[in-house]
């Protein structure tokens, strides 16, 4: 039975780049123990979502509670792994240097990193199967190990909760399987997994539920039960998407969700002009 | 004829082994010495933030804005003792002041209206060093003359032998903070200048840390305008921390470098300025860097350009062989 407590809850959440909106009015609760996506077409809010939630982007409205606290008391519940071109790969440091940078947060100031925070980064770089590149510069990283070493300095953490931002962006299909096998016993140890997610092929396969978004929470469960053609069409705003391009990926059926009060109306010509920008 | 005299910047001529031995004996050249390599060292550290964050415009800024300070005080100084003072001990907060200042000018035009960052810092820079040149040649024209303008120009391009003991105290106590500050926050610093985003999410407060770094920054660059004048000192901001990071592969090991390139630097351009007859010392420890930055993109045997290239050749030699082969 999973804990009745959401990992994460989003409240009222907005947010925008100056007079334009990138979430509004963003309702969601995640609950604990899930592989949860979230699903949208490019500029919908999704990594926006999880700055915003993590307070790296300042929020216009809205209220965020983790594991049932305020933000502000639990945000070290919250691993966060942000896309790797985020940074500069040519910074001189090594791989192992760059997993120890994960145990920073518990360390608080002033206190270096000593014999048990290196022991732990080595034991995460070799659930990563790492192991052999720890002495390495991380410029002489391929994507894929890149990667690894990214979730290596995020899970060294031991969150509860992770944030992962396109984990599979660049990164050859063995990473892709080790990174998804990784994720999937994270979970059956406990911990939740938010990921964005930009291949619709795997949805199904990869993850346990979604949140369907674009501005707006489209439609948020499981993947059963929302992850159907119609939802998709409403979130990537193209009625009759699906007959053109088949949309394999969906799943037969469901749409259960349908007519919840989140859901956005394609017929309303306000929201179709918002979207569509 | 081997008189040292450096009190006016300049070794008398005919030069020999003795004179030179008589010169690193002399008191005066020995202040000089120790505070160019002060500054070389610390620009050097704390250079590499600058370069690995991507900010040497923003050290820049600091520097060529420092002059308008610089002029301020100096005319502050004239009207509250009859006498215009060049003391490190006045100079320095005059052009620490006018660096925030430029800096926090160019955040408010940034956030308030559409220009860029590079932009905002280019206007910012050629309104504060613009306005210090028009100062400087004012206080340089004004009639009665104010006591104390001679030599003022020498802030622009540097001039070592102008240093005395007490502005030695003042490169000692701002430089050697800001190396201690480095020190403390090692650490967080790193982490901040390799990935902000992921520092702040494992709660940091980066806009602290992003205020120390820019503070480091600035007293970095203004213990070093009357050595290394105010146009050049971004050069050794930046240059160190480049050759050094042709060679080094772990932050720690950047930062020891640049400063010891930094020091080395600030050492021959001290020595040579003060042999040749009124040569401005900064040009002099720039070029130095600047050649030892050459060398090391050229020769650096992991990211050189000859390696490169040699490496280059003999994969497509490999190839070609290999292909002959079948």
């Amino acid at each position: 039975m999973p804990n009745p407590v959401p990992a994460i809850d989003i409240r009222n959440l907005t947010v925008a780049y100056g007079a334009t909106p990138v979430l509004l009015d963003i309702n969601l609760a995640i609950p604990q123990q899930v592989v949860m996506g979230l699903v949208g077409p490019n500029g919908a809010g999704k990594s926006t979502l999880l700055k915003s939630v993590l307070d790296l982007t300042p929020r216009l409205a809205g209220e965020v509670s983790i594991l049932g606290k305020p933000f502000a008391k639990n945000r070290q519940q919250v691993g966060y792994v942000p896309q790797k071109s985020s940074i500069d790969w040519d910074f001189p440091t090594t791989v192992l240097d760059l997993v120890i940078m994960g145990t920073y947060g518990r360390l608080g100031w002033f206190r270096r990193p000593g014999r048990q925070e290196k022991a732990d980064s080595m034991a995460a770089l070799e659930k990563l199967e790492m192991a052999e590149f720890a002495g390495r510069q991380i410029s002489e990283l391929s994507g894929g190990q890149q990667q690894r070493a990214f979730l290596a300095r995020a899970f060294v953490q031991d969150a509860p909760i992770y944030f992962l931002d396109e984990p599979f962006t660049g990164v050859d299909a063995a990473t892709e399987k080790a990174i998804v096998n990784l994720l999937h016993e994270l979970r059956d140890q406990g911990k939740t997994l938010v990921v964005v997610q930009h291949d619709l092929n795997t949805v199904g396969e990869y993850l346990d539920e979604v949140t369907l978004i674009n501005q707006r929470v489209v439609a948020s469960g499981k993947v059963s039960d929302v992850f159907c053609k119609r939802l998709i069409e409403e979130t990537y705003c193209v009625p009759g998407l699906c007959d053109k391009v088949g949309c394999d990926f969906a799943m037969p059926g469901g749409c259960e969700k349908s007519g919840s009060a989140e859901l956005l109306s394609i017929e309303d010509p306000e929201s179709q002009r918002r979207l569509s920008r | 004829m081997n008189t040292v005299n450096l009190a006016d910047g300049r070794l008398v001529a005919g030069l020999d082994l003795g004179g030179l031995l008589e010169l690193f004996a002399d008191h005066t050249f020995q202040t000089v010495l120790i505070g160019t390599m002060l500054i070389g060292a610390v620009s050097g550290a704390i250079g590499c933030l600058a370069y690995l964050r991507r900010q040497s415009l923003v050290g820049d800024v600091i520097s060529h804005s420092s002059l308008l300070g610089i002029m301020v005080f100096f005319l502050l100084s004239y009207w509250f003792t009859g006498q215009g003072s060049k003391s490190l001990m006045l100079l320095i907060p005059g052009a620490t002041l006018s660096g925030i200042l430029a800096l926090l000018l160019t955040r408010l035009i940034v956030d308030k209206t559409s220009v860029r960052d590079d932009s905002g810092l280019g206007v910012m820079l050629a309104v504060f060093f613009g306005s210090g040149i028009l100062l400087l040649r004012s206080v340089q024209k004004m009639n009665p003359p104010i006591p104390g303008r001679r030599g003022l120009e020498d802030y622009l391009f540097g001039m070592a032998a102008s240093m005395t003991h007490s502005d030695l105290i003042m490169i000692g106590i701002v430089g050697g903070l800001s190396l201690t500050v480095l020190m403390l926050f090692w650490k967080e610093l790193k982490v901040f200048s390799f990935d902000p985003l992921f520092t702040q999410g494992l709660g940091y407060r980066t806009k602290a840390l992003d205020l120390l770094l820019i503070a480091i920054m600035v007293c970095a660059v203004v213990i070093g305008i009357q050595c290394i004048g105010v146009i050049l000192m971004i050069a050794m901001l930046v240059t160190p921390a480049a050759a050094a990071r042709q060679w080094t592969t772990t932050l720690g090991g950047m930062v020891t470098l640049a400063a010891t390139i930094g020091a080395g630097c600030g050492a021959i351009g001290c020595s040579v300025s003060a042999i040749m007859t009124g040569l401005p010392t900064g040009p002099v420890v720039v070029l130095c860097g600047s050649i030892v930055f050459l060398l090391s993109i050229l020769l650096s045997p992991s990211r050189g350009l000859l390696m490169r290239k040699f490496r280059r050749n003999s994969e497509i030699g490999n190839l070609a062989r290999a292909g002959e082969a079948q």
